[in-house]
């Protein structure tokens, strides 16, 4: 039989305001256990929540950045479960009316296949604690410095059809959310998660199949391989006569395998109604004119006007513009030297690699725009060749100066002049008679070998195209 | 409409509120009359009454984006019934 993947995912996106969503507690990331839980945060007596404002124009800002229907009108509801890093009882979130409705996104996957992924909604809701299973003597730790983290919870529809398009759409939001500046898209330290509602049905069937619920996943190649072996269990299981359970499944790296959490008809029985505690939230269209005039040039705008200025792959420009700084820097480099394609190539190839390397984000880069456009004119102008421009690269990032400055001090100008070119030449085959004379003999091959090392005698200064000719014209003499 | 044994005894473990059985029959009618109240309440014609999300007539006032609030663990601790390395030590959780 065949068989049709249906995917949805509940992305939650930390905001990245200062305080929590409803108290005047700090959300900095690594303090001590509980010195960031106020009264407020641990659900005590007598307390209420006053909504953050920051968070409020965060998610007003998502749902415009994607064409969503920002909400005049929202109100919060309580989510009541017992767990206990929720010290209320309930989880303040967004049910029947949520702040952003309806949007849209379109995805490219690696075909260049198009499509659109309809964004169900978005609501603000608080993070919860966290728990710490360690051994305290059979006992459960737990720290709230999280509970009251304002959270976006962006809910797709049940749009993609494979992991890939999983993916493919995560990896949109998660570029997004940075571009607006609402979300620091640190998997790592959960402030960008992911669920993902994963079902199975014959083709061609209308109905959806019994989904189950894949918690927390934080990073996109765990997402792509807990669709896939998912899907491959809910298959094996159906067609060896079995039905999908609705519950909750852990996806488990390490054995690359899900298994169930709880039962979620048992366990989430959540019992929503409005927050008494908490007033609607009212939004005009004057508010929302004052947050749209913020928006930046969004990455499909962004990418399409570097095909287009910068004459640029369709790829390259997707690369260079997944991640905003990645974006103003390539720009910057580009426009101060005026060699695009060039810029592009170093960003992508270099700079990266050595970002990568060294874990720096390009904000850290040691080597600025500026510093990069000043080298590639450098080799625009033919003062240096692409070889040297590694090492003048290499000593730029560590601190040497400018790209003139290490130029200068390590005299690695490239020579030009052809007497001095000629000089070399000659003697290169005056130490290596046998090979030149096997040269002239016939075996071109060589002329390699000769190249080689003349740029060795020249410490890869002489012009590689000047070399070439020259060594021609001597041997074939 | 009227709650039977089993549904009184699920309303109580999502409460995590201990009943006696002896009490259930008690609780299935009083809980009953209440959903019979919503009941009533349901049969009113709202069609052009906007949903209420809360009693005053007023919206949400918003709170500046600032942290005013400073380290209490010690004394929000001083109540809790068992901490260890700044944590609250709870019945283990297992998922």
């Amino acid at each position: 039989m065949q068989w049709e993947v249906v995917i949805g995912l509940e992305i939650h996106a930390q905001l990245m305001t200062n305080s929590k969503i409803f108290s005047g507690a700090s959300i900095a990331y690594g303090a001590e256990p509980n010195t960031q839980a106020c009264a407020v945060d641990l659900g005590l007596p007598g307390v209420l929540p006053v909504l953050n404002t920051e968070a409020v124009r965060m998610a007003a800002k998502f749902g415009l950045a994607i064409g969503a229907n920002v909400s005049r009108h929202s109100v919060f509801a309580r989510k009541n479960y017992f767990y206990p890093d929720l010290p209320k009882g309930y989880q303040i979130s967004q049910m029947e009316l949520p702040i952003v409705e309806t949007g849209q996104l379109e995805i490219e996957l690696k075909d260049g296949t198009k499509k659109l992924i309809g964004v169900t909604r978005a609501h603000l809701e608080e993070d919860a604690g966290k728990s710490l299973h360690e051994d305290y003597h059979g006992m459960t730790g737990i720290d709230l410095n999280r509970a009251g983290t304002p959270l976006l919870e962006i809910v797709s529809e049940p749009d993609m059809r494979s992991a890939e398009e999983a993916v493919a759409y995560m990896r949109k939001i998660h570029s997004l959310v940075q571009y607006i500046e609402i979300c620091d898209g640190n998997m790592a330290e959960g402030s960008f998660r992911c669920d993902a509602n994963v079902s199975v049905r014959p083709k061609g069937q209308q109905e959806y199949g019994t989904r189950a619920e894949l918690k927390n996943i934080n990073s996109f190649k765990f997402v792509e391989k807990a669709i896939n072996i998912e899907v491959e269990r809910q298959i094996e299981l159906i067609e060896d006569g079995g039905t999908v359970v609705q519950e909750t499944r852990l996806y488990d790296a390490d054995k690359n395998e899900t298994r169930s959490m709880r039962s979620k008809e048992e366990a989430n029985d959540y019992r929503y109604f409005p927050d008494p505690d908490l007033l609607p939230v009212v939004l005009d269209d004057a508010y929302l004119e004052t947050v749209k005039a913020t928006l930046p040039e969004l990455p499909d705008v962004k990418r399409d006007r570097f095909i287009q200025e910068y004459g640029l792959s369709s790829v390259d420009a997707g690369i260079l513009t997944m991640n905003r700084s990645l974006a103003d820097y390539f720009e910057k480099a580009a426009e101060l030297s005026a060699a695009a394609k060039l810029a592009a190539n170093w960003v992508m190839g270099e700079v990266s690699a050595l970002l990568n390397k060294n874990d720096l984000e390009i904000s850290a880069c040691p080597v600025s725009a500026e510093m990069l456009a000043g080298m590639l004119k450098r080799i625009e102008d033919n003062t240096i060749s692409g070889k040297i421009a590694k090492e003048v690269f290499e000593a730029m990032w560590s601190g040497d100066g400018d790209a003139d400055a290490v130029i200068d001090k390590k005299g690695l100008k490239q020579i030009t002049d052809s007497s001095a070119i000629e000089a070399l030449v000659d003697e290169v085959i005056a130490n290596n008679p046998a090979q030149a004379a096997e040269f002239k003999a016939g075996k071109e091959q060589l002329m390699g070998f000769f190249v080689g090392q003349i740029m060795k005698a020249s410490k890869g200064k002489a012009n590689p195209g000047q070399v070439n000719q020259m060594l021609k014209q001597k041997l074939s003499g | 409409m009227s709650l039977d044994a089993e549904q009184v005894k699920k309303i109580a473990h999502l409460a995590r509120i201990e009943i006696n059985d002896a009490d259930i029959p008690g609780y299935a009618s009083t809980l009953s009359n209440i959903l019979d109240l919503v009941d009533q309440m349901s049969a009113v014609n709202t069609d052009d009454v906007e949903p209420m999300a809360h009693p005053m007539d007023a919206s949400q006032r918003l709170r500046a984006d600032v942290v005013t609030e400073t380290n209490q663990r010690d004394r929000f601790q001083s109540v809790a019934p068992k901490t260890e390395d700044g944590l609250y030590l709870v019945p283990q959780v297992i998922e």
